[in-house]
């Protein structure tokens, strides 16, 4: 048996991460396409990752290799010492898996339909029961327990799908796309409730919704055309694509010339643009690695400019999706 | 083999949730009924205490025509749906799957044939019957079904379309159930004894005269053997390499 231990350094002490997922080199191949192409990627126990990326790009499949739904072409996904060659079983026992468009036997109750799920997953007869009442709780489940679900509306379902696949009390939750067709309140309850499985388990979860992943995620990976493009935390992917700062500013001075060209003098300003729909506002663009601010706030005290308005502009994540998927 | 059962548990639950398993079984008694005791050749007139008529006629009819339509929805409903995936996500193999949608189907006709033992019970107290024969014919009943449910199963595997389910498992059984005698009739020799052998009626005519031989139950043996396997070999497929 073999754990993944990755040693970081933080803080000078040694903290021990262990890896919940290791997939190396994961290749599915439909045919002479590839729906995904050579991923690898590593997850420690505990955080909550997103899958991001158009449709089609490969999210669901990399997940359903990640489950063992469906074996890879070539590849391997670890988890915990276990491969998906030598224990499928094994590992679908350590997974809560919520697939995409969340498939239920509506003809169940739901009490029914967790306990199927639970004896299925091989959780102790005795501890079913109350292992049921805790879903249920968690989940939100209460007012409706004594329902078909097929009565339920899709946030209840989605709840019921939760449940599900948390009722054997997984090391890692894998939702795929776990907010598709519900309303804004169901969405913000359902984000809520995974944020809150995110500090017990390993969460996975997929979606092209950018703000759902960086309201709900520790860290995001980009799959585009089965490749990963991008990984880190929203933060990081955000100045990854934007590299050099862009600032808005509006200063009021007599003639706008003289302040644009004592703007472009500054050693850390690249160029300036004076906004034509604007009067009294340039957009300044820094040299890479260097911040303009104070810079152009000392140039206003010094000439006795009334500096009013002084803005960075943020990348938003919908510019870096759009910049690492398309083409 | 729990798992297995698990998923037997939950089948039979969903036949009996909805109507398919009362009308199947109202439907069989039913059809049994009136024909072995009032029509075409009814009891009462023919004056004998068998069974013959209905193992040979009624329920090898009738459990042909009928078993298609439990098994077609056994695996197309779960593609159709994509309940599917968060079952093969579960701690099970295909093969657990396949085996407990079967051991589903096999235990709802086995009620469906125990709902006709009165007819037996009656005949026997009206009139001396060849209790080896009835035997042989419920055992010879009990393993046709199996064979049907295991072509059924199979042909549910392949599409998640039910009716295309259904009329592949009826063509399939079909060629089982006399088209192989059929062609066994027009062929002398050896290949119209091979077509004969093939054929479902041959096996289940001997064990239905009581004469319980093991190559007979080897034969139904071997059919739904295989058709579980190909059942799960196509459920398998999406782990094919490309």
């Amino acid at each position: 048996m073999t754990i993944n231990i990755t040693k970081v350094k933080i803080a000078g002490k040694t903290k021990d991460f262990f890896m919940a997922i290791v997939v190396e080199h994961l290749t599915k191949k439909y045919g002479s396409q590839k729906a995904v192409d050579n991923i690898s990627f590593e997850i420690k126990t505990g955080e909550v990752v997103g899958f991001l990326g158009p449709n089609g790009a490969g999210k669901s499949t990399t997940m359903k290799m990640i489950t063992c739904y469906m074996a890879p072409s070539s590849g391997i996904v670890k988890l915990d010492g276990l491969t998906n060659e030598n224990d499928p079983e094994g590992i679908k026992k350590k997974i809560g898996y919520l697939p995409e468009n969340n498939p239920l036997y509506t003809e169940m109750a739901i009490i029914d339909y967790l306990k199927f799920s639970a004896e299925i997953q091989g959780v102790e007869k005795s501890k079913i029961p109350p292992r049921i009442r805790e879903m249920i709780d968690l989940c939100g489940l209460n007012p409706e327990r004594h329902k078909k679900i097929q009565e339920l509306s899709k946030g209840y379902r989605q709840r019921v799908g939760l449940a599900q696949a948390m009722i054997h009390d997984p090391e890692v939750l894998i939702l795929d796309e776990p907010t598709t067709g519900l309303d804004p309140n169901q969405i913000i309850e359902i984000r809520r409730l995974i944020k809150k499985l995110g500090t017990e388990k390993t969460v996975i979860l997929s979606s092209h919704i950018l703000s759902e992943v960086e309201a709900t995620c520790d860290r995001i990976l980009i799959i585009n055309k089965g490749e990963i493009v991008a990984d880190g935390t929203s933060e990081t992917l955000r100045h990854q694509v934007q590299g050099k700062e862009l600032l808005t500013v509006q200063i009021e001075a007599s003639d706008k010339e003289v302040v644009k060209k004592a703007l472009q003098k500054l050693p850390t300003v690249e160029t300036v643009q004076s906004m034509n729909e604007k009067p009294d506002f340039y957009l300044i663009q820094s040299k890479s690695d260097f911040s303009s601010r104070k810079a152009v706030f000392d140039l206003c005290v010094g000439q006795k400019w009334y500096l009013l308005e002084m803005t960075g502009i943020e990348t938003r994540l919908e510019d870096v999706f759009r910049e690492l998927t398309v083409n | 083999m729990k798992s297995t059962w698990v998923i037997a548990k939950r089948e039979l639950g969903a036949y009996f949730d909805s109507l398919i398993a009362y009308v199947l079984i109202i439907l069989f008694l039913g059809l049994s009924g009136i024909f072995t005791w009032f029509f075409v050749r009814p009891i009462f007139l023919v004056n004998q205490a068998n069974l013959q008529f209905f193992f040979g006629f009624i329920a090898y009819w009738a459990l042909f025509l009928f078993i298609p339509t439990i098994t077609m929805r056994v695996l197309a409903e779960e593609k159709k749906a994509g309940t599917i995936e968060l079952l093969s996500t579960k701690a099970i193999t295909d093969w657990e799957i396949v085996l407990g949608k079967f051991l589903s189907c096999l235990i709802l006709i086995l009620i469906s044939l125990a709902c006709t033992l009165p007819y037996y019970i009656t005949l026997s107290m009206l009139g001396d019957i060849d209790h080896g024969a009835v035997l042989g014919g419920y055992f010879g009943l009990v393993l046709l079904s199996a064979s049907y449910i295991s072509i059924g199963i199979f042909a549910s595997s392949i599409s998640n379309n039910q009716i295309v389910a259904i009329l592949v498992a009826l063509l399939i059984s079909i060629l089982f159930h006399f088209i192989f005698d059929v062609i066994s009739n027009s062929f002398r020799g050896t290949l119209g004894q091979v077509f004969n052998y093939l054929g479902f009626s041959s096996h289940y005519e001997s064990l239905s005269r009581g004469v319980i031989d093991s190559r007979d139950i080897i034969y139904f043996g071997s059919i739904i053997f295989i058709g579980l396997l190909f059942a799960q070999a196509v459920l398998s497929k999406r782990n094919w390499k490309d």
